[in-house]
């Protein structure tokens, strides 16, 4: 059992929950109640890390982080290096992977709370935020934390995106998936098996909280 | 409307037929398994064999460890070239190749920089750059990574650690190291500039899309322990497989591979010798 790649997992998997919950948050209650005209193309935007290969992605982070690039020259000049083979790098590429996880099942449980109870509220004269706060998030909640939870399983499972940006450093860039995989090709099939285990029993998990989440949801309507 | 009328019954089954024909096709190219360092190299060699003799070859690049699994557990290939003897004659032990290969070149390692990086290292000491990027990062100027191929599983990656001890730089090098997860990825890696360079196949470092844009100085020989490649045709093999595997030890194929800065094997076949390394089996 590789504990530094599992530390590097869950630091990176924790770290883009926390960085994803605000921006999942605004983005889905901001697609919900939209009704413009480039709500579809921010919907397409938002979706499209789930159905672009892991690779293409990776491509174009390896390309856009390197020192020569605008980006990547920027974050050197302010953190004196690029972001190729380093943990904010990783970080960065998971954020914009996990995009459509933390933000799609917030927007879902956003649009199920009716507009008219909003305006209601509205009406008793709460304020706006006073109304996020009191009424909706209330209501919302099972979407964050499957948000969360899907975030969570899908960053310690990521593997293309930090193959092409990472180089397997350990304590820094060397990811659970990147253990498992090194692993494997040095034919240590017994770690490999533990690890992928415990990669089996956490995706397990989340899905039972999703699935659980769904569960309240519905009870909240019915 | 349902799929399940006549003429939906028909398209369906007509896409399942679609979808198996690859597997109905009999007589298509046979597909090689090689090891990344004769990305280039092996190329070359295969447009000239199809032009010679007009038969079409698939070649797949990976690594060496990657391959001998999927060969152990039946994936449908018909020629196996390796980086690591060692995989080779395990398979042939094991019983999926046809017999235990031949030695179809000795691999050297190189010092590989993106041009212009700053200044390339003397023959003499090809590890200048290693120190000096150690340095560098000791006096708090940067991270200049240092790239090579993961020691854990791929053969260019064991010989760079072999180097890098030999030098007592290990210990030294390791806040600066990326791992590629094959010696092809390592040398993109020593290529960025986040690099300084890397520790690459030297076959890599003369093709020409890497030759164009880097510069390198050769690690001598004594340095790491030999980089062994053997070939061998897999259990079960076609016509066009067994002609390849055979034009590749004429003199022609030979050429093409020196040209790589692959030195050709003393003889064609090498009996495993004393010290070699079989890999544990990883059982059926």
């Amino acid at each position: 059992m590789d504990w530094i790649a599992l530390s590097v997992s869950l630091k990176l998997a924790a770290l883009t929950c926390l960085l994803l919950l605000p921006v999942g948050l605004w983005l889905g209650r901001t697609l919900a109640t939209s009704r413009s005209r480039a709500k579809p193309l921010g919907e397409a935007l938002v979706a499209l890390p789930l159905v672009m290969p892991p690779t293409v992605l990776g491509f174009y982070l390896m390309q856009a982080f390197g020192v020569e690039a605008p980006f990547g020259g920027l974050w050197q000049r302010l953190f004196g290096e690029g972001l190729n083979f380093t943990f904010e790098g990783i970080l960065i590429a998971s954020l914009v992977a996990n995009l459509p996880f933390a933000v799609q099942p917030v927007q879902r449980a956003f649009e199920a709370v009716p507009a008219n109870l909003r305006e209601a509220a509205w009406c008793s004269g709460l304020s706006p935020w006073h109304t996020l706060w009191r009424i909706e998030l209330p209501l919302v909640w099972p979407g964050i934390v499957s948000a969360l939870a899907l975030t969570f399983a899908h960053t310690l499972g990521e593997f293309g995106v930090i193959l092409m940006v990472g180089g397997a450093i350990d304590g820094e860039t060397r990811t659970l998936a990147i253990a498992i995989y090194d692993r494997v090709q040095a034919f240590d099939e017994a770690g490999a098996g533990i690890m992928s285990a415990m990669l089996l029993l956490a995706s397990f998990l989340t899905i039972g909280v999703v699935y659980g989440m769904a569960g309240r949801r519905r009870g909240c309507r019915g | 409307m349902s799929p399940f009328t006549r003429a939906g019954c028909r398209a369906l089954l007509l896409g399942f037929a679609l979808l198996l024909s690859p597997l109905a096709i009999a007589a298509e190219p046979p597909t090689v398994a090689a090891a990344s360092d004769l990305q280039f190299a092996l190329g070359e060699a295969a447009e000239r064999f199809t032009a010679e003799t007009g038969r079409e070859l698939r070649l797949n690049f990976g690594s060496s460890g990657n391959f001998r699994r999927q060969i152990a557990q039946g994936a449908p290939f018909e020629l196996y070239l390796s980086a690591d003897e060692g995989y080779v004659l395990a398979l042939h032990e094991a019983g999926h190749l046809e017999d235990a290969g031949v030695v179809y070149a000795v691999g050297r390692l190189a010092w590989l920089q993106p041009r212009g990086q700053g200044e390339l290292p003397p023959a003499s000491a090809p590890l200048a750059a290693v120190r000096e990027a150690i340095d560098a990062h000791a006096a708090g100027q940067g991270r200049p990574r240092l790239a090579l191929a993961n020691p854990e599983h791929a053969p260019y990656g064991v010989a760079a650690r072999q180097v890098l001890e030999r030098a007592e730089l290990w210990e030294a090098s390791a806040p600066l190291r990326v791992l590629g997860e094959n010696v092809s990825q390592a040398a993109r890696f020593a290529l960025t500039r986040d690099a300084r360079g890397g520790l690459v196949a030297w076959s890599l470092a003369l093709a020409p899309p890497i030759a164009a844009r880097s510069e390198h100085v050769l690690i001598p020989e004594s340095w790491h322990a030999p980089l062994i490649q053997r070939m061998a045709l897999v259990e079960g093999a076609g016509e066009t497989a067994r002609a390849f595997y055979a034009w590749l030890q004429q003199q022609e194929a030979r050429a093409i591979l020196a040209g790589y800065g692959f030195r050709p094997p003393d003889d064609g076949f090498r009996p495993p010798g004393d010290g070699l390394r079989l890999p544990e089996d990883a059982g059926p």
